[in-house]
């Protein structure tokens, strides 16, 4: 090692300490990127993505198989898949959000700190240096990340398998209006992206119990069992004055995005839920990890 | 080495390691107990300490992984953990064995870990990962997923990982811990030659053969406690020395040899006479006090207590001298005096 390099990085260091506040180069985008990598580059991940789009392709292949669907029972468009594949979407998606669309999630979230810390890969991310700062930011952006790629994993392929299975024609939306399936397809995305907000405060409640404990598993249905109960008190009449408050609340109002002009209502009240999810939780994330012995 | 303004880099500090009052409990256990460390710049400093004696704490706090309960750190002459943006990108770790994805090859590991690092030069990250995968022999393997490494290439790796950048300070939690003597040997190598460029080396260990071969400082951990800290000559001296003669005359001998302060005993005889041994009472040494009936002799001089002195009046009372020997203590001994015996030194 020539001692001229070693003195140049030095006196970078030098000035980079004159001004605390200057931004290190792309560090944070850097490990932003690596955190990207990881996580969709491993093959758990690739496993929930593809459980996820199991459910319309099981749909699909369900509904091609059997007789027709008598209008009126199972889920919401059941019926309506044999005259219109993209329907196969819609359905799979209404269909994955009280469990398979948090489970999910749930992994991916209760695993953000727990799993590095089991891993003992949080110390040395700690020492590199990351701030702690930094890591939950990182880490909560690679949550959501996750959150928008499970509902458009389900759309794409729920659009794939029921075009492939059935006819595709125009969609006679809620509001009676019909729209020509480009239109549709784009009302898909809007409705993955509706559920990606919606799951943003479970996320962030998968983070803080991530910061609690080193056992991963333990996070992850933690997280879970957080989102069935939020779900289960939401159908209790007697608490009906908390169900604004549960994060859950606005999970399945998605409905006014299928009307025309689409109704942004329930799409602004969820965000701004979420937002106050994210707020809280965050905040307690911030205050367990930041004062946190990393003894793993 | 030494640079002109301040900070990391410029080696203005003259400890680059320095632990004031450092104190861990974990409720009612003191993990660490008011612990004094001082790490001169360019040492290679061995961290000794038998299982559980608070090494690994230590060092967690050092790093800013684990809060103080009371006391100081300062690293490379700024405080720790308030510092640590500036000060850790200059110290390289291995903290309690290596830790890695399995998933990832040990490659995409380092770039992974080197991405966290705060002024790693993205442009530069291929070269420096190579570099530090050759540095430790990894290059064969540098592709294989870490799941498939053996717990000695994933030490390697780990200490590959702490080479990524150019350190002042190296941290090494028992690195030598399941490498082969190639390994360890290489290790060694390794750490004279960062030495050599000037970057201060803290290794813990319990090896203490492999610590008496590398560093040139040492600090003895007990319970919780920094019992003995310094150069590594110094602390080897500080251990007594004892001298060990070997005369068919013992009774005379140990007349003579209380006569000139020391406490004589006798041990086991060997075929060519009897065998005397007593603590060697040397000025220089710390702690020694002379006993309560020195001063009822007639005056002991320091020469007259020199192994030389006690030969010639040995020799002078006409005791036959077949064997004389001044044996010091190895550090082993040291280590084990200070530390206790058995398994549960511990408690």
């Amino acid at each position: 090692m020539p001692s001229s390099a070693r003195q140049e990085t030095r006196e970078t260091t030098g000035t980079a300490e004159t001004k605390p506040a200057g931004a290190p180069r792309g560090s944070g985008l850097s490990l932003l990127l690596s955190e990207l990598r990881v996580l969709f580059g491993r093959r758990r991940t690739w496993a929930l993505l593809l459980a996820l789009a199991a459910i319309p392709v099981l749909i699909a292949v369900a509904v091609r198989i059997s007789s027709a669907v008598p209008a009126g029972r199972g889920p919401a468009f059941l019926d309506r898949i044999t005259q219109n594949g993209l329907f196969v979407a819609f359905t799979a998606m209404l269909v994955s959000v009280p469990l398979f669309l948090p489970l999910t999630v749930g992994v991916v979230a209760g695993d953000t700190i727990a799993g590095e810390a089991n891993l003992g890969t949080l110390r040395y991310l700690l020492v590199a240096p990351t701030g702690r700062v930094r890591l939950l930011l990182v880490k909560y952006t690679g949550a959501l990340a996750f959150c928008l790629a499970a509902p458009v994993t389900v759309a794409l392929a729920g659009a794939a398998i029921g075009a492939a299975l059935f006819p595709v024609g125009p969609v006679t939306l809620l509001s009676g209006d019909v729209i020509q399936p480009p239109e549709a397809a784009l009302r898909l995305l809007l409705i993955a992206a509706y559920l990606a907000v919606s799951l943003a405060g479970l996320s962030a409640i998968g983070l803080f119990l991530s910061t609690l404990t080193v056992v991963p598993v333990g996070a992850m249905a933690a997280t879970v069992v957080v989102s069935v109960v939020s779900q289960v008190l939401d159908q209790l009449p007697q608490l009906e004055w908390l169900h604004p408050w549960l994060f859950s609340h606005y999970w399945l109002g998605f409905g006014d995005l299928l009307r025309q002009p689409v109704l942004w209502d329930s799409f602004a009240s969820n965000a701004l839920l979420q937002a106050g999810y994210i707020a809280v939780f965050g905040a307690l994330a911030y205050g367990r990890f930041v004062t946190k012995d990393v003894l793993s | 080495m030494t640079g002109a303004a301040g900070g990391p880099g410029s080696r203005t500090y003259g400890l680059t390691i320095e632990t004031q009052g450092l104190t861990k409990r974990f409720g009612q256990q003191v993990a660490v107990n008011d612990l004094d460390l001082a790490v001169p710049s360019g040492a290679v400093f061995g961290f000794l300490g038998p299982n559980g004696s608070g090494k690994t704490t230590t060092i967690r706090m050092l790093l800013g992984l684990a809060a103080a309960s009371a006391g100081s750190v300062r690293l490379l002459g700024m405080d720790m953990p308030g510092k640590f943006q500036v000060v850790l990108p200059h110290v390289g770790a291995l903290v309690e064995g290596p830790a890695f994805y399995p998933f990832l090859s040990g490659t995409a590991n380092l770039h992974r870990l080197d991405a966290a690092t705060r002024h790693a030069a993205p442009a530069t990250r291929k070269i420096r990962v190579n570099q530090a995968l050759e540095q430790v022999g990894l290059s064969h393997a540098a592709g294989k997923r870490v799941h498939a490494y053996s717990l000695g290439m994933k030490q390697r790796l780990g200490i590959a990982n702490a080479l990524l950048s150019p350190r002042e300070l190296l941290v090494l939690d028992e690195p030598t811990n399941g490498l082969d003597p190639q390994g360890t040997r290489e290790v060694r190598n390794l750490v004279r030659s960062l030495a050599a460029d000037g970057t201060t080396v803290f290794v813990s260990s319990h090896l203490l053969a492999e610590v008496e071969q590398i560093c040139t400082h040492a600090a003895i951990m007990s319970a919780g406690r920094l019992v003995a800290q310094g150069p590594l000559s110094e602390l080897r001296r500080s251990g007594s020395a004892c001298i060990r003669l070997v005369t068919p005359d013992a009774r005379a001998a140990m007349t003579v040899l209380a006569r000139l302060g020391l406490s004589p005993e006798p041990a086991a005889a060997q075929p060519d006479g009897e065998v005397v041994t007593a603590a060697l009472a040397e000025p220089h040494i710390k702690g020694y006090r002379p006993g309560p009936d020195v001063s009822a002799l007639e005056a002991v001089t320091p020469a007259d207590a020199a192994p030389e002195g006690i030969v010639a009046h040995l020799v002078q009372a006409g005791v036959r001298v077949r064997g004389f020997a001044v044996e010091r203590e190895s550090l082993e001994d040291r280590f084990v005096a200070l530390t206790g015996e058995g398994f549960d030194v511990a408690q």
